[in-house]
């Protein structure tokens, strides 16, 4: 196993204190960044690394910021997406927590590689403690002369703003982000034109997530090639596996991209709990397709997971074992896209509703055995189906459950009781 | 009525953004920090003073589920509810709270002390049972300690 890069201090005491991060080589790479580099090779330097989007989509992040337009006369935004919702994913929060300062060195050095004088740092607005801790870093990080004007003497100019959402999932959907800081209803917009064209006040913009910009310091001081030689080859660098559900340490592991799934439940999260036979487990954040427990030696990157059918997305490991009723578990994530769908697009405003209305017939004994196959149908008609990812994130639960389950769906409707010991109600 | 502070907070917002519009969000912070909750009321009061339509305000607010609409409780016992927590016993939580306390979820106790809802993933799974308490996160959650936090804060009404 490589050594940790956005953890190795993690755990150090008062690590979000501004001459705590510098005695830890902190803020190195933001002066080598801005005496040794021109934007452009930065941009060069991070593409070349092929670091993927950590916050789902996995898209390369040098590759989206190459996507800004040239010669405009438009200011360039960045934003970073710390609106951390998806069911099982916790990782943002203890990134911003407790090592602050590593997410706004990444974002002083993104912003001068894409030519951005104001960024925002859009935080769920639940997390306020993590709003605090962020804000403090901020203040301090101006006094010290890295954000502000003439950035140690460069010349360079950046602001950064704290934005704290309203407790929707949607924002964290980059379009929908954008609609909640300009100040509407944050209901997804229609790509293209994308952000990088048109985003944050019809002005170019790049939004990327925390755990991302968190790597950006760590490039700058060690290197493209170091970076891309850690991981796999299309999977490079590390990744935050969170761990939750039915297992004995529970909590965020900092691991090589491409452990298997195997060791991240059984050596780092120490096996399931009571040691009860594994049932399920959801790779990659609620929005992900399930996997079986004889599904689980497969290596957790972006390639390995999108063979098996199922995707990394953000590294939320939920763990199920054998207690747990899969009709009952499916009904509280279809709840939860049901509750933070935005309206905007019918499949999903509708569709979710219906879903989770048909879960809940089941579970209360009043299924027929058509609903299986109806359950089915609603949400193969929103894959596909809508203007952002949040009606596919509803839909592949939903089909992956009943492909692989598809026996606990239908003998509840055809009078059995649920599976499992868990208890479940619903509301 | 907003506090003086509140006023002064929203009057700071002004001309900080590119827009007016985007001032808005910021707005319903400081208004649901002044007061607990967002009434139409305070929410007009504030979007004069930011100089948005009333309506653009009331549109927005009515989108987040962060801001309570109505008044609630001095502690606004929020517990997750999704999978991560359910699996570890969010359930069990969410009845012992509601015999604790003697409501139901989405109930107030008569004495205005204590609010009990069920919401969607707080981020924090890792650490569950959990509930969020006004702005605060309280995790690994067992009897034991729901009994210490409710005395603690029935003894500072």
């Amino acid at each position: 196993m490589a050594e940790k890069i956005l953890f190795k201090y993690i755990d150090y005491p008062d690590q979000h204190k501004i001459d705590v991060y510098m005695k830890n080589g902190g803020y190195t790479a933001l002066s080598k960044a801005l005496k040794e580099f021109k934007p452009e090779e930065l941009v060069e330097m991070v593409k070349k690394t092929n670091l993927r989007g950590r916050g789902g989509a996995g898209f390369p992040a040098g590759v989206k910021w190459s996507f800004l337009p040239k010669g405009i006369n438009k200011p360039t935004y960045l934003i970073i997406n710390a609106d951390e919702s998806e069911p099982g994913t916790f990782k943002d929060r203890q990134l911003m927590e407790y090592d602050p300062h590593q997410m706004i060195e990444g974002t002083i050095i993104t912003s001068y590689a894409i030519n951005c004088h104001t960024a925002f740092v859009y935080i769920r607005g639940e997390f306020t403690y993590c709003a605090e801790q962020t804000e403090k870093a901020i203040n301090e990080a101006r006094e010290k002369g890295f954000i502000g004007k003439n950035i140690l003497g460069s010349g360079f100019d950046l602001d950064i703003h704290i934005f704290r959402g309203g407790g929707a999932y949607i924002c964290g959907e980059e379009t929908s982000l954008m609609e909640s800081i300009e100040g509407w209803r944050a209901m997804s917009r229609q790509k293209p034109p994308f952000p990088a064209v048109e985003g944050l006040w019809g002005c170019p913009t790049i939004i990327n997530n925390v755990e991302t910009i968190s790597n950006i310091p760590h490039i700058v001081n060690n290197g493209a090639d170091w970076f891309a030689s850690i991981g796999t080859e299309k999977s490079t660098g590390t990744k935050i596996y969170c761990l939750s559900g039915h297992i004995n340490r529970p909590g965020n592991y900092e691991l090589e991209m491409g452990v298997t799934l195997r060791e991240l439940i059984y050596e780092y999260g120490g096996g399931i709990i009571d040691d009860k036979p594994l049932k399920a487990v959801i790779p990659g954040g609620s929005s992900v397709p399930i996997l079986k427990a004889d599904e689980i030696d497969i290596n957790m990157d972006f390639e390995s997971l999108a063979e098996k059918g199922s995707m990394l997305g953000s590294a939320g490991v939920i763990v199920m074992h054998d207690g747990a009723c899969m009709v009952a578990a499916l009904q509280k994530l279809t709840k939860f896209y049901e509750h933070e769908s935005c309206g905007k697009c019918s499949p999903c405003r509708e569709g979710t509703n219906w879903m989770d209305k048909i879960l809940k017939r089941m579970l209360n004994g009043e299924g027929k055995p058509e609903d299986v196959d109806l359950l089915f149908d609603v949400a193969k008609n929103i894959m596909g189906n809508t203007v952002c990812p949040l009606g596919d994130a509803a839909a592949m639960p939903v089909m992956s459950f009943i492909e692989k389950f598809r026996d606990e769906f239908e003998n509840l409707c055809n009078g059995g009781k649920p599976k499992g010991t868990i208890k479940f109600p619903f509301r | 009525m907003l506090s003086d502070s509140a006023k002064e907070k929203l009057a700071e917002l002004k001309g900080k953004y590119p827009t007016k519009e985007a001032s808005i969000l910021p707005a319903l912070h400081v208004v649901f920090e002044d007061c607990g909750y967002l009434s139409v009321d305070q929410m007009d009061e504030a979007a004069d003073i930011i100089g948005v339509s009333r309506l653009d305000i009331n549109e927005t607010a009515t989108f987040y589920t962060l801001f309570p609409k109505e008044k609630v409780g001095k502690y606004l016992i929020q517990v997750c509810d999704n999978l991560s927590c359910s699996l570890m016993g969010a359930d069990s939580l969410v009845e012992y709270l509601q015999e604790k306390l003697d409501i139901k979820v989405g109930e107030t106790t008569p004495d205005g002390l204590f609010t009990l809802w069920t919401v969607e993933c707080l981020g924090s799974c890792g650490t569950a049972p959990m509930m969020q308490v006004n702005d605060r996160y309280y995790e690994r959650l067992t009897r034991a300690k729901v009994d210490e936090l409710i005395e603690k804060w029935r003894n500072t009404k």
